[in-house]
């Protein structure tokens, strides 16, 4: 096992994807993520890869796309309005099959927002925002730590499955410091190795076979084949991908729903309605698609409310309600605007909920 | 041993982002738990700047996020009038007398009044100034062991900066020794 090292999370985060295998990076600065592309620029030179500041986040979504098409394991960073122009890529990216591992350090919106944490992009990330049929694998981690150990997985899991895949942290993991361990780096393949890793991808070998990566696919009973075929894989996606993390559910008054930094907060107000008597319980989805709907199943009778602990007008509200089935009223506590909530202010707000529903 | 929640805040310059660092650090040497979490945006460019530290010796820190702190250090005077309310009653209040010249005004706290920068100029390096409040903090507050604060010292004053070390280590000292 290797030292521990404090890092801020920006730079854990980049640090993490270059020993998952990433050589390449594409984006344009935005805060609360800047040191990423800073990190990098530096950083992947050394390393035998590439940085690049695009003209603009469609440049930057746009040159990860070849990239991938061309068998090169690719990184693109930025936040939320930066996300929202990249969204048609990650479309194209869905629909030609190209593998890039995608951070997303989310800030306040809508439009230009604040720079301030945010987490009202869960629709936009779960749902997506480009045309057509397809899912994008996301997943909130709670700790740079979990950050780093999910970072350092995506690319093997986006040339997995031969689709994109994001992490959604929030600015305020990016800009913390908290120690870490640093996994071992992998090996990043080399060019002459991509034609045998992945045959599919437009390595440019003489191997004798033609490859095609595109999403343009004219002929209705063509497309509706491939859709058909990128469903059946995102199937098995939601199988072995559905990640969450549980605690205390048994003998629950109230159960909390969060993620990213919201579940540390919640964590916290659990330990403060534990003091006084009230037994709180949590559900922190790690993976936000796939959705960890199942976990619900697990709420006990004594559970009076489900609470939902974001910082959005309560987005995640929808997938709360599919995994709860309205056996358990379901409540929300949030802020919004770069607005923080407090561990004391969820306490405070959670007995008055807990009234209500007596 | 329970979680400590410290709190930094000064103008931009003053070096609080850099004490809350050197004990996350030192909490991470003590193989303890810890996280340091900065306030970000415009305000850090030319205006306040402040940082919150949560130590935690045994389990990991639950929340980096405070609405209460059990040690809070002001270095001028806005971080007075702003923050003095965020110490927990019984918690301790360090202000640097050499750029505040109010007092606080709350009577359930411990307020310590510090010259850090008066001790700094007196050491010869006005520089240290957040040094000789971080252990005006350390010596009331003992939350990491002070080998540990040596041993970041020692990695941050290295090469270029060596010769800042043994200031900084008696700058540590200095304002106990003074009382």
């Amino acid at each position: 096992m290797s030292e521990k090292v404090l890092m801020k999370g920006n730079e854990a985060f980049a640090e993490a994807v270059i020993r998952g295998g990433v050589r390449f990076y594409f984006g344009y600065p935005i805060t609360p993520q800047s040191e990423i592309p800073e990190f990098m620029s530096r950083e992947l030179p050394k390393r035998g890869g590439a940085f690049l500041q695009a003209e603009s986040e469609l440049g930057a979504i746009n040159m990860a796309y070849g990239c991938g098409a061309a068998g090169g394991n690719g990184f693109i960073s930025s936040s939320s309005p930066g996300i929202a122009l990249m969204q048609e890529g990650m479309s194209f990216l869905c629909g030609a099959e190209v593998p890039v591992t995608l951070l997303n350090v989310s800030r306040g919106g809508p439009g230009i927002g604040s720079i301030q944490p945010g987490q009202a992009d869960y629709n936009q990330v779960t749902r997506g925002g480009g045309n057509g049929d397809y899912r994008i694998p996301v997943f909130a981690p709670a700790s740079i730590q979990e950050a780093v150990d999910i970072l350092y997985e995506a690319p093997a899991i986006a040339d997995r499955y031969r689709n994109p895949v994001m992490v959604l942290a929030d600015g305020l993991m990016g800009q913390m410091m908290e120690p870490v361990t640093l996994p071992e780096a992998k090996h990043a393949f080399t060019s002459e190795e991509i034609s045998t890793a992945k045959p599919w991808a437009l390595s440019g070998s003489e191997k004798g076979t033609r490859s095609v990566v595109k999403s343009l696919r004219l002929q209705p009973e063509v497309l509706e084949q491939h859709v058909e075929h990128l469903f059946e894989k995102y199937a098995v996606m939601e199988k072995e991908l559905e990640r969450v993390e549980c605690e205390g559910l048994e003998d629950a008054e109230v159960v909390f729903v969060a993620f990213g930094t919201m579940a540390r907060l919640a964590k916290e107000a659990m330990e403060l309605l534990e003091a006084q008597g009230i037994k709180a319980g949590m559900i922190r989805p790690i993976s936000l698609w796939p959705y960890p709907y199942k976990a619900f199943d697990a709420i006990s009778d004594k559970t009076k409310a489900v609470i939902s602990v974001e910082l959005s007008m309560g987005q995640m509200l929808q997938d709360i309600n599919l995994g709860v089935k309205g056996r358990v009223p379901v409540k929300l506590i949030h802020r919004v605007g770069g607005m923080l909530p407090t561990s004391l202010e969820v306490v405070e707000k959670t007995k008055k909920i807990l009234e209500e529903v007596r | 041993m329970a979680t400590t929640k410290l709190f930094f805040a000064g103008s931009g310059g003053q070096g609080v982002l850099t004490m809350g660092q050197m004990l996350t650090y030192a909490a991470m040497y003590a193989d303890m738990n810890a996280t340091w979490l900065p306030s970000y945006g415009p305000e850090m460019r030319g205006g306040t700047a402040n940082c919150t530290v949560v130590i935690s010796p045994e389990k990991p820190v639950s929340c980096p996020l405070i609405y209460e702190a059990d040690d809070v250090v002001v270095m001028n005077l806005p971080s007075l009038i702003k923050f003095e309310s965020l110490v927990k009653p019984g918690g301790n209040l360090f202000v640097n007398s050499s750029m505040i010249e109010q007092k606080a005004t709350r009577d359930d706290i411990n307020v310590y009044y510090v010259p850090a920068n008066d001790i700094a100029m007196q050491l010869g390096n006005a520089r240290t100034a957040n040094t000789v409040m971080l252990g005006a903090l350390m010596s009331v507050s003992p939350v990491v062991p002070e080998a540990m604060v040596h041993k970041i010292m020692e990695k941050t004053f290295s090469g270029r900066k060596a010769h800042l070390l043994d200031i900084n280590k008696t700058a540590l000292h200095a304002w106990e020794t003074r009382k």
